[in-house]
């Protein structure tokens, strides 16, 4: 007796997507490589009794909506924190950044105060004006269907309903790099590199390079579906992640673990089920995969499956990531020039100006790490004791830019990249070496073989124009169906992206059910 | 009382003359101020040495459209364009990669570097080629307002939507990677080798200050693809007797259309009254009195330095003090004594008759961007050279060769103190020292070398910054974004103030499409007013 589906991979996307489906009535099994759950949205003990989130610490995409849906409150979902501050560093003191902390930006900067307000307002509008976009399967480019044109009017009627003059704005800023955008706005270094920063966080880029504008609307598209602000869930990510696992079981998902797909099962032409390493092969109505695309496609379907301009697009995905992770093990809390307990339990952003974050993006060009590297820190143990012994502390810090290729290669680098960071850290924080038990640096290598993400990129695949929307991962597979019957995406490669969001499975979810009815 | 003209364009340079040209054709009185001793703008052929005619601002002639050729006779009026066949890119330690109009020689020739390549320049030129022949016809069209809803506008937009639907799925997936993503990125979809990859990218920077690896920088190459020579999508030529043959094809066909010229009349003042222009004053204080000012300066210098702030709205001089405009390109014009030798090239290649390179790999080119940034000029710039004497022997005295030398990036502003001659020089120096290295007699052929960093092209073009297209060639500034949102179809603020210079759509280039659109925007709304 098979399965209706089975979901390849028991990441956040793939857990969404298996409860959705369960909840819908149908027999659904997850099966998972590793033996833990929640694959980058994991918590890791990376030291004896120090445990950090593996890959992105703040939630502060997932759509409300989805965790009502799936009544995670009543699964041990919690946030340990929710609504944090962002606090910049700087030689000079730090700077909170956020609309209420017209002070601290008056302090650097009058007319910066003054002009932050609106410039937030005016993103958060054009932000939340792409948001309906993330709840829904893209329309395919070039269709005839109705439903399709429908979609793209009704994205059409969104921007139009700004007015006119936000309208303009928005189709204009929407091409452009965020380094210019920042400059015609603002004067402080430190807000600039900081604003910045999250236009390029997670991303090929510098803020010099087009298309940052829109890297920057959509994190805060994402953010404008969620409640809490910049949040940390309650045991690490991994909290959440258990929670989707409760969940999707309590609707009857199976989940296994420990078992990984050594390909996907063709018969007749169509994706019946899966193969794992054991070799137990394991038949369902239909497959969806939360892996990559480039895993999907090349490594776990075959190529023989597939016609040769699909390949070659596949095959020209930009996967490749460009952020690490410093995860350090401290006998005590880091004290931070400065920085008041309120701020140490929120993020802090080390990009003192844009020029900094630029410089840092040129060594990746070349295969080489940030001499310099922006960070985005957290102390999650602050707001969660339960991460770490008692009395004890965890710092997590995003490092950009370490790019997948390195030249040098990643057995060389990694220590001395790590070096720097907590040298720069250090900078801010005296003494924080000497607090260290230990420490790991999670390049985008390390991502790939721990979670099985070719390339390493966070989000699966590049965000950019070339690659969002209707042609993400890539046109034919952008609907989350694929050219093979039978077989689905529903991961971070595909609309609208990764980050701890969600989305593309539910998205995937609902297009199999409709496919299915 | 001076007499009063239907219309006066301020600025001679191509897009002004063109568009003088066709409202002269359709029986106003137009007359062209020009702030310079000589017509041209940007498109001039000068004599700064004894006996030698330099094509000192552009340099080639691909883009000036067609259409715009053949309306003004301007064969007629003198203008030859000369095609050329091709060109190389040099390796540094040797070896070269030439390359040809003809698209089985280039096959051949990248073969060479590469047999996978070769395959790859099939699939690489027809898509070039395609997304050419989808962008072509917008290049003469008047950009839709997408917030406005007037029926015009409207159909406008569902006239490019439907074009862009229609094309397909995979071809509006081409066209949607091509006008976002980098050179660098895009050419690596089709490339494996390093040369290759180096020469095709070269002419995605001409001009911008984006590095291969910006995204966006993929359209700039297209751009340089969107011209004809003789019918020959994509194809280069030189205009016989300089750059400045264009122009005063240009000029004459205006004057047997009866209009005028006036030289050494620099516009101080763009009059307005009551909401709407009366004319212009000129620095001579003399005031032309016109119900229409075609303004042929980019946008920052129209609005910015000719007319008052408080005949515009705010909003509106923001966003011209937001448009991107910089100066990126710097340029060497140098009289030779003789032709130089190139050893890496075979004995009588014709490679050294068309555009030569001397950056080998993107990443070389990438690196020049990032010193740009740092604001500096590249310590290994890109250079796009060529020896237009040899084709067209009356630039020179006989035995004697003219080089034009295009140089990217040098910055409008350096980081360590403004710029002064010894900077010039030693940045001239930068230039020089990377062509000796592929050319050992080159430098003692030198004659005479006119080195013109960005400051110098805004000095005597009037150019903002030295920016060669007016404004940056960015989706932010491209199609109904061009020069500024809701003034992109060659309307300003005020009544009767045109523009028509590169800062509108379609953008820069020796193309003339801008100054032919301006026009019939002047025309249509002449004819709704009477």
């Amino acid at each position: 007796m098979g399965y209706d589906t089975i979901v390849v991979g028991a990441g956040h996307n793939g857990l969404v997507c298996a409860a959705v489906l369960a909840k819908a009535g149908q027999k659904v099994l997850v099966v998972e490589a590793s033996d833990r759950l929640g694959g980058a949205a994991g918590t890791r003990e990376f030291a004896p009794g120090f445990k950090v989130s593996g890959c992105a610490h703040l939630l502060h995409l997932m759509p409300q909506t989805l965790i009502d849906e799936l009544g995670l409150s009543a699964k041990g979902f919690a946030l340990a924190r929710s609504a944090m501050p962002t606090t910049a560093l700087s030689e000079d003191g730090p700077l909170a950044i956020g609309r209420d902390s017209h002070a601290s930006l008056a302090h650097r900067s009058a007319p910066d105060a003054e002009a932050f307000p609106a410039f937030a307002d005016a993103l958060d509008r054009f932000g939340r004006t792409l948001f309906p976009i993330f709840g829904a399967p893209p329309p395919r480019l070039g269709t005839t269907e109705w439903e399709d044109r429908l979609a793209m009017l009704r994205l059409g009627w969104n921007v139009r309903r700004l007015g006119r003059k936000d309208m303009r704005e928005f189709l204009r800023i929407v091409g452009m790099n965020v380094y210019d955008l920042l400059e015609d706005n603002f004067e402080s270094p430190l807000l600039k590199g900081a604003l910045g920063f999250d236009a390029v966080l997670g991303t090929n880029f510098g803020p010099r390079s087009p298309g940052t504008v829109l890297t920057l609307l959509y994190r805060l598209a994402a953010q404008s579906g969620a409640s809490g602000g910049l949040a940390q869930p309650k045991g690490g990510m991994g909290g959440l992640s258990e929670a989707l696992a409760a969940a999707a079981r309590a609707a009857g998902a199976e989940i296994r673990t420990g078992a990984p797909v050594a390909r996907i099962l063709m018969e007749n032409d169509r994706a019946q089920g899966v193969v794992l390493e054991s070799g137990e092969r394991i038949v369902a109505k239909a497959v969806a995969s939360s892996a990559d695309p480039r895993t999907t496609f090349l490594k776990l379907l075959g190529t023989e499956h597939l016609d040769t301009g699909f390949v070659r697009k596949v095959f020209h995905l930009r996967s490749r990531g460009l952020a690490a992770k410093l995860h350090l093990a401290l006998d005590a809390l880091p004290e931070f020039t400065g920085l008041d307990a309120a701020s140490l339990g929120g993020r802090l952003i080390l990009a003192p100006s844009l020029d900094y974050l630029e410089r840092a993006y040129n060594h990746s060009k070349y295969k080489e790490f940030s001499e310099a590297p922006a960070l985005e820190i957290t102390v999650p143990t602050v707001n969660d004791p339960t991460l770490a012994p008692d009395g004890k502390h965890v710092l997590s810090a995003i490092v950009q830019y370490a790019p997948y290729e390195l030249a040098q290669g990643w057995d060389a680098g990694r220590q001395r990249l790590a070096d720097i960071a907590i040298g720069l850290i250090e900078l801010h924080a005296p003494g924080l070496r000497e607090r260290i038990v230990a420490s790991e640096l999670l390049t985008p290598l390390d991502i790939e073989r721990e979670y099985g993400i070719a390339g390493g990129h966070w989000h699966h695949g590049e965000l950019a124009f070339d690659q969002f929307y209707m042609v993400r991962p890539v046109p034919g597979a952008a609907q989350y169906r694929t050219p093979v019957d039978g077989l689905y995406l529903c991961g971070a490669g595909s609309h609208p992206g990764g980050g701890v969001m969600g989305a593309a499975g539910r998205n995937a979810a609902r297009q199999m059910l409709k496919q299915a009815a | 009382m001076a007499k009063a003209y239907d219309a006066i364009v301020i600025g001679a340079g191509h897009n002004g003359l063109v568009t003088a040209c066709y409202l002269a054709r359709a029986g106003l009185s137009v007359l062209v101020v020009e702030r310079n001793p000589y017509v041209g703008g940007a498109a001039v052929s000068r004599s700064l040495y004894p006996n030698f005619t330099y094509s000192n601002c552009s340099y080639v002639c691909s883009l000036l459209r067609p259409e715009i050729m053949r309306t003004l006779e301007l064969p007629k009026h003198g203008l030859q364009i000369i095609p050329y066949e091709g060109g190389v890119t040099f390796m540094r330690g040797g070896g070269h990669l030439a390359s040809y109009d003809n698209h089985d020689a280039l096959r051949r020739e990248i073969s060479r570097h590469s047999k996978r390549d070769a395959e790859a320049y099939d699939r690489f030129s027809r898509d070039v080629m395609r997304q050419c022949k989808f962008i072509k016809p917008l290049l003469m069209r008047e950009p839709p307002d997408p917030t406005s809803f007037k029926p015009r506008d409207i159909m406008e937009l569902v006239y490019l939507g439907q074009r862009f639907w229609q094309l397909g799925e995979e071809r509006m997936y081409d066209t949607i990677r091509f006008w976002t993503m980098s050179a660098a990125d895009f050419l690596e979809e089709y490339f494996e080798s390093e040369i290759v990859k180096a020469h095709f990218a070269g002419s995605s920077i001409i001009g911008t200050a984006l590095g291969p690896r910006s995204p966006g920088t993929a359209y700039v190459l297209l751009h340089h693809y969107m011209g004809d020579v003789d019918g020959t999508v994509g194809a280069w030529g030189f205009a016989r007797g300089g750059m400045g043959s264009i122009t005063k094809a240009l000029a004459s066909s205006l004057q047997a259309s009866g209009g005028e010229i006036r030289v050494d009349a620099g516009v101080h003042r763009i009059l307005v009254r009551n909401g709407r222009t009366v004319g212009v004053a000129l620095a001579s204080g003399e005031v032309i009195r016109t119900g229409a000012v075609i303004s042929n300066m980019d946008v920052k210098r129209t609005f910015l330095e000719t007319m008052d702030e408080q005949d515009l709205p705010g909003d509106f001089v923001r966003a011209v003090r937001n448009f991107k405009i910089r100066g990126s390109s710097g340029k060497l014009n140098i009289a030779l004594d003789g032709l130089p030798s190139f050893p890496s090239l075979p004995d009588g290649a014709p490679s050294i008759r068309g555009d030569m390179h001397i950056t080998d790999t993107v990443e070389m080119m990438e690196r020049a961007y990032d010193d740009w940034k740092d604001g500096f000029w590249s310590r290994t710039p890109y250079v796009d050279m060529l020896i237009p004497s040899q084709i067209d022997p009356t630039m020179v005295p006989e035995g004697k060769h003219y080089m034009s030398v295009f140089v990217q990036y040098c910055p409008y502003r350096l980081a360590n103190g403004d710029w002064d001659e010894d900077k010039k020089k030693a940045f001239g120096n930068t230039v020089i020292d990377a062509i000796a290295e592929h050319s050992p007699d080159f430098k003692k052929l030198i004659l005479h070398a006119e080195i013109r960093t960005p400051h110098d092209i805004e000095r005597e073009v009037g150019l903002t910054e030295g920016n060669i297209f007016q404004g940056e060639l960015t989706m932010d500034q491209l199609l109904f974004n061009r020069p500024v949102p809701g003034f992109a179809q060659y309307r300003g603020p005020v009544r009767g103030v045109y523009m028509c210079g590169s800062s509108t759509h379609p953008g820069g280039g020796v193309m003339g499409a801008p100054g032919a659109n301006a026009a019939r925007a002047v025309l249509r709304d002449l004819k709704k007013a009477a």
